[in-house]
């Protein structure tokens, strides 16, 4: 069937298989292999993707399912060799990564977090921590990443004076 | 969910002054040149990673590329009568299939560890070595997943979708999955030349004198432990993309290796018989081992010879499910352990008799983890008149058991810090008093430990007693009673441990079966720039090596960090090396790193004498220059060092002209951290879950280069170890199905798993590198399993239960709780 999806920003016309999986066209399809595959049954995280601003895993999705919609990937989050958003900032001053496989579905699953509380409270501790439920990472014992997020919490907090819209955590809205 | 506290980062600062011990061997202090190593530098990797966009095996897309799929087999024994592959042929987009019979010149993949000093049996092997699995199976199936056969495509879909058009007859056979059970008279055979599915009988340690301590013993103490087999779980599966040159004749394999240099060695001249120097291996970005990915497997080879069979790149990317049916397992012992001792607390006598599970086939290294690694370190942290240990390395029809972040001496502290806890409620002492009276005393260094290994540096009293007052040891019986009157029971446990890392020292190496060499290598380019390029043979796996390695050179330099560039995991770029496992890469690849930059000086203080006009020993290398001594006016940069060596003129001849120097480093021993770490739990009385609400662990690891990688290695290595404790574990049913075989039935820790830790250090620096640098990726894996498993015992003890086996499952907990045996 003939699609069109909004891609970070632009719009990407094709024809897909009715079993063709979101994950699939992403990174097979349009080459954008920023999003990674872990796992065969939506456990991991690894695929994390937004799609019309809501963190969705991109293997759990058909793509058809997502005709018409935006979506954003890590490469919509900033611009290759680009300065780091917020989030990311803040992850690599923790060090909230190391092999770096669950980490583009940590920002983007993060990102909506970062952003939701942007103005107004920042998560706490345990909330960080359900939000990273759907997230496995083999590598970090998920510390720094925790610590991360409360770092890129205040710093949003700190620069976004409260009530103002977006936060620049993941560089752009969705 | 609790949050003990946050303050591990500024903990472990703080300790490098307050907690730093003496060096006790002939380690020279590391000359910390211009004070970059040692420092928390942000990992330079990550940016690219926050980014995605780092190249992992997945993402690599030559062009005209195939894909392959591979037929793993449905049941876990069976002859295979016939395949019959046609209907698979006339699918769309299918390309080839192939089964053992195309493959037929083939060697099937090599074992190169062998448990040293004893009589092992393997299947055999055409060029003499002990042999393992073909690259796919043609008679016989021996797990479920044992390739069978593969599908080339032109999508990776048309691949998948052609499995299951393939038809394979099988003719059952009995099955068995367990070590002790394989032993059995009339156990279902394995392999014709392996007699009663016995690998090997290994044995460290004083056997005699063992068994009379415990014959003469005031106490002995006695547990059968199960060291449930894990899956290691890298969040990237393997992959591999083989890309055969027909113009040139040159083969070229990306893989999510650990080791590209050894992979070449052993594919190239072990198993497909093509020339060393016509195979490039290629490590891109891997996305976490932990001791899976320096095994060799079978579609490493496969992708290779499709490529040149089809004349175009063949890739293959494993799923999850693929990748727990075929990547190699971890842990897998049955034990039968005692203790003996004094009733005031003095340890005599330990001995351990362990069934390990080697799987299907022999791992690429799987039989030495099973013996060595575990068996020789099975006193841990303590000074024991007499140790003995027996492994039966037995094979099942289960996938090949190899390395798990922290192998065999994981297993190693269990068993003994379980004993030890067994011993103290045996005769009524405080589990750390005991401990405390049992540990090596630092004027013992070097310690043998009479099972084979010898201690190289250590103070453990420093670090045992920096574990209890930083957990707060003294204040857990008001805790309990805090934790009762809120309906929890609170128990707490300790575990010490000693690892060894720093694999190693070749020949001794040789002497425990090892068919390679392990020593480590570094090439340092000066470029006529002043920049600097490091290439080391080892290969990271998300340890930030480019960041770390850079700190290495600068330091010994005097330059900037920034100046320096690392490159590895490409064989035709980088230098040998055996690459990353472990523990080893700081310890082993970045002394070669410092060990050429000293070259590179002293290379660079000969020239300065010819380019300042004066005596060599006037000459001074200092803060990335030199100077005359007494003139430091008469001076030349690093940089116009860098350029007057580049342009070479007026060097004498005995001074080579430009600066690039190798050191292949190979240490005179092994470097051997340890550390304590203690557990704090509370069990939910109605519902038997178990939350770890404290965690403290104060590890040695010698001089760190960088903290924050290190911090992050130990933080993710403790969650590693809880999540053996508390929920992983590779099921098999009776049919040889592994039964949790995805990440819905195979349970990893998530984040709201285990709280923050309470971190410290220790240092003891290790004599056998001039680094003074011990082992550190890993080694926090080694006590969690067993300070968490103590400390559900500690809460349990008063319902009378002496032990719990792993993983502690809510149900397990609850059964207990109920007065059920286990
Ligand atoms: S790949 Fe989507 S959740 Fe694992
Ligand atoms: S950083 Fe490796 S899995 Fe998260």
């Amino acid at each position: 069937m003939d699609l069109t999806l909004n891609v970070n920003g632009r719009p990407e016309k094709f024809t897909a298989q009715p079993n063709e999986l979101l994950v699939e066209r992403l990174r097979e399809g349009l080459g954008l292999t920023g999003t990674k595959v872990g796992c065969d049954t939506g456990q991991c995280g690894s695929c994390v993707v937004r799609l019309d601003g809501r963190s969705v895993k991109s293997c759990l999705v058909l793509t058809a399912a997502a005709a018409g919609s935006e979506v954003t990937t890590i490469e919509g989050v900033t611009t290759t060799g680009g300065e780091l958003t917020g989030l990311q900032e803040a992850l690599r001053q923790e060090h909230g990564t190391q092999c770096g496989f669950c980490t583009p579905g940590m920002v983007m699953s993060l990102g909506e977090l970062v952003d939701s509380t942007a103005d107004g409270d920042a998560p706490t501790e345990p909330e960080i921590r359900e939000w990273l439920t759907g997230n496995l990472c083999r590598c970090t014992g998920y510390h720094s990443v925790v610590r991360g997020v409360q770092r890129a919490c205040e710093a949003s907090r700190a620069e976004v004076p409260a009530g103002s819209p977006a936060s620049t955590a993941v560089g752009q809205e969705v | 969910m609790t949050t003990v506290t946050g303050e591990t980062t500024e903990t472990v600062e703080a300790a490098d002054t307050a907690q730093t011990t003496e060096a006790t061997g002939t380690a020279e202090a590391a000359p910390y040149g211009n004070g970059v190593l040692g420092q928390p530098l942000d990992s330079r990797e990550d940016p690219q990673l926050l980014r995605g966009e780092a190249t992992y095996v997945a993402d690599i897309n030559l062009p005209g590329t195939a894909h392959m799929a591979i037929l793993g087999s449905p049941v876990a024994h069976a002859k295979i009568l016939s395949i019959d592959t046609k209907a698979a042929e006339q699918l769309p987009g299918v390309l080839k299939v192939a089964t053992a019979a195309d493959f037929t010149d083939v060697m099937p993949l090599p074992c190169i560890w062998i448990p040293g000093g004893v009589e092992s049996h393997f299947p055999p092997h055409p060029y003499g070595l002990p042999g393992a699995r073909p690259v796919l199976t043609g008679d016989t199936v021996r797990h479920v997943g044992d390739p069978i056969a593969v599908v080339v495509a032109e999508t990776p879909r048309q691949a998948a979708a052609a499995l299951s058009a393939i038809e394979v007859a099988y003719e059952p056979l009995p099955v068995v999955t367990l070590a002790d059970e394989a032993l059995k008279e009339g156990a279902p055979q394995l392999h014709e030349a392996v007699p009663g599915n016995l690998n090997a009988y290994w044995t460290c340690g004083d056997k005699d004198r063992t068994d009379a301590a415990i014959a003469v013993a005031e106490v002995t103490v006695e547990l059968d432990l199960v060291n449930q087999r894990t899956i290691n779980s890298p969040i990237e599966p393997r992959g591999a993309v083989g890309d055969y040159n027909a113009a040139t004749g040159e083969y070229t394999l990306y893989a999510s290796t650990q080791g590209p240099h050894n992979h070449r060695f052993l594919l190239s001249a072990l198993v497909l018989g093509i020339p060393f120097n016509k195979l490039r291996v290629v490590a891109p970005t891997v996305g976490g081992s932990f001791g899976t990915k320096g095994y060799l497997y079978p579609d490493m080879a496969l992708v290779l010879l499709l490529s040149k069979a089809l004349g175009r790149p063949v890739k293959w990317v494993d799923t999850r499910t693929g990748l727990m049916n075929s990547t190699v397992q971890g842990r897998d012992h049955r034990q039968h352990v005692v203790l003996a001792g004094t009733r005031d607390g003095r340890i005599t006598a330990v001995r351990a008799t362990s069934y390990a599970n080697l799987g299907a086939y022999p791992s690429t290294i799987g039989p030495g983890v099973a013996t060595a690694l575990m068996g020789r370190s099975i006193s841990g942290m303590y000074d024991i008149d007499a140790a003995f240990c027996e492994v039966y390395a037995a094979f099942t029809n289960t996938v090949s058991l190899g390395a798990q972040r922290g192998s065999g001496r994981a297993e190693a502290a269990f068993l003994m810090e379980r004993l030890v806890d067994r011993y103290a409620c045996e005769i009524g002492m405080d589990p750390a008093a005991v401990r405390r009276k049992n540990l090596v005393p630092k004027e013992k260094f070097p310690y043998d430990n009479g099972l084979g290994w010898t201690y190289d540096s250590g103070n453990y009293q420093l670090n045992f007693d920096r574990a209890m007052e930083l957990s707060d040891y003294a204040g857990m019986p008001a805790r309990k009673a805090e934790a009762r009157a809120r309906g929890k029971r609170l128990g707490v446990g300790i575990a010490s441990y000693v690892a060894i890392c720093g694999v190693g020292p070749s020949t001794r190496m040789s002497k425990e079966g090892m068919l390679g060499g392990t020593w480590e290598s570094a090439n340092i380019r000066v470029h006529p720039t002043g920049e600097v390029t490091v290439t080391v043979g080892s290969a990271s796996t998300g340890q930030s090596h480019g960041t770390v390695f850079a700190q290495v050179a600068a330091d010994e330099l005097g330059i900037d960090p920034a100046q320096v560039q690392v490159y590895e995991g490409d064989t035709l770029k980088a230098p040998y090396g055996q690459g990353t496992y472990g523990s080893r890469s700081y310890s082993m690849a970045a002394p070669a790193v410092a060990l050429t930059a000293r070259k590179l000086k002293a290379k660079l203080v000969k020239a300065g004498a010819v380019f300042l006009g004066v005596p060599e020993d006037k000459v001074v290398y200092e803060g990335g220059k030199v100077y005359e001594d007494g003139n430091p006016e008469n001076t030349k940069t690093f940089a116009e060092l860098a350029m007057a060596m580049w342009y070479g003129w007026g060097l004498p001849p005995e001074i080579e002209p430009a600066l690039d120097e190798t050191t292949h480093f190979d240490p005179p021993d092994f470097n051997y951290p340890f550390g304590t770490h203690v557990a704090v739990v509370e069990i939910d009385e109605l519902t038997g879950e178990t939350e770890v609400v404290a965690y403290t662990a104060v590890d040695d690891a010698g001089n760190i280069g960088n903290p924050k990688v290190v911090l992050g290695q130990i933080e993710g290595s403790i969650m590693h170890g809880l999540g053996q404790a508390l929920m992983e574990h590779a099921v098999y049913d009776e049919n040889g199905l592994l039964v949790s075989s995805d990440l819905t039935r195979y349970a990893l820790p998530r984040a709201f798993d285990a709280p923050f830790f309470t971190l410290d250090k220790t240092t003891t620096p290790s004599p056998h590198n001039p680094l003074g640098a011990k082992g550190a990726g890993e080694i926090a894996t080694v006590p969690p399993a067993a300070a968490v498993v103590n400390a559900v015992v500690d809460a349990l003890s008063d319902l009378g239960v002496r032990h719990i086996d792993m993983p502690v499952t809510p149900e397990k907990v609850w059964r207990r709780l109920r007065g059920e045996a286990q």
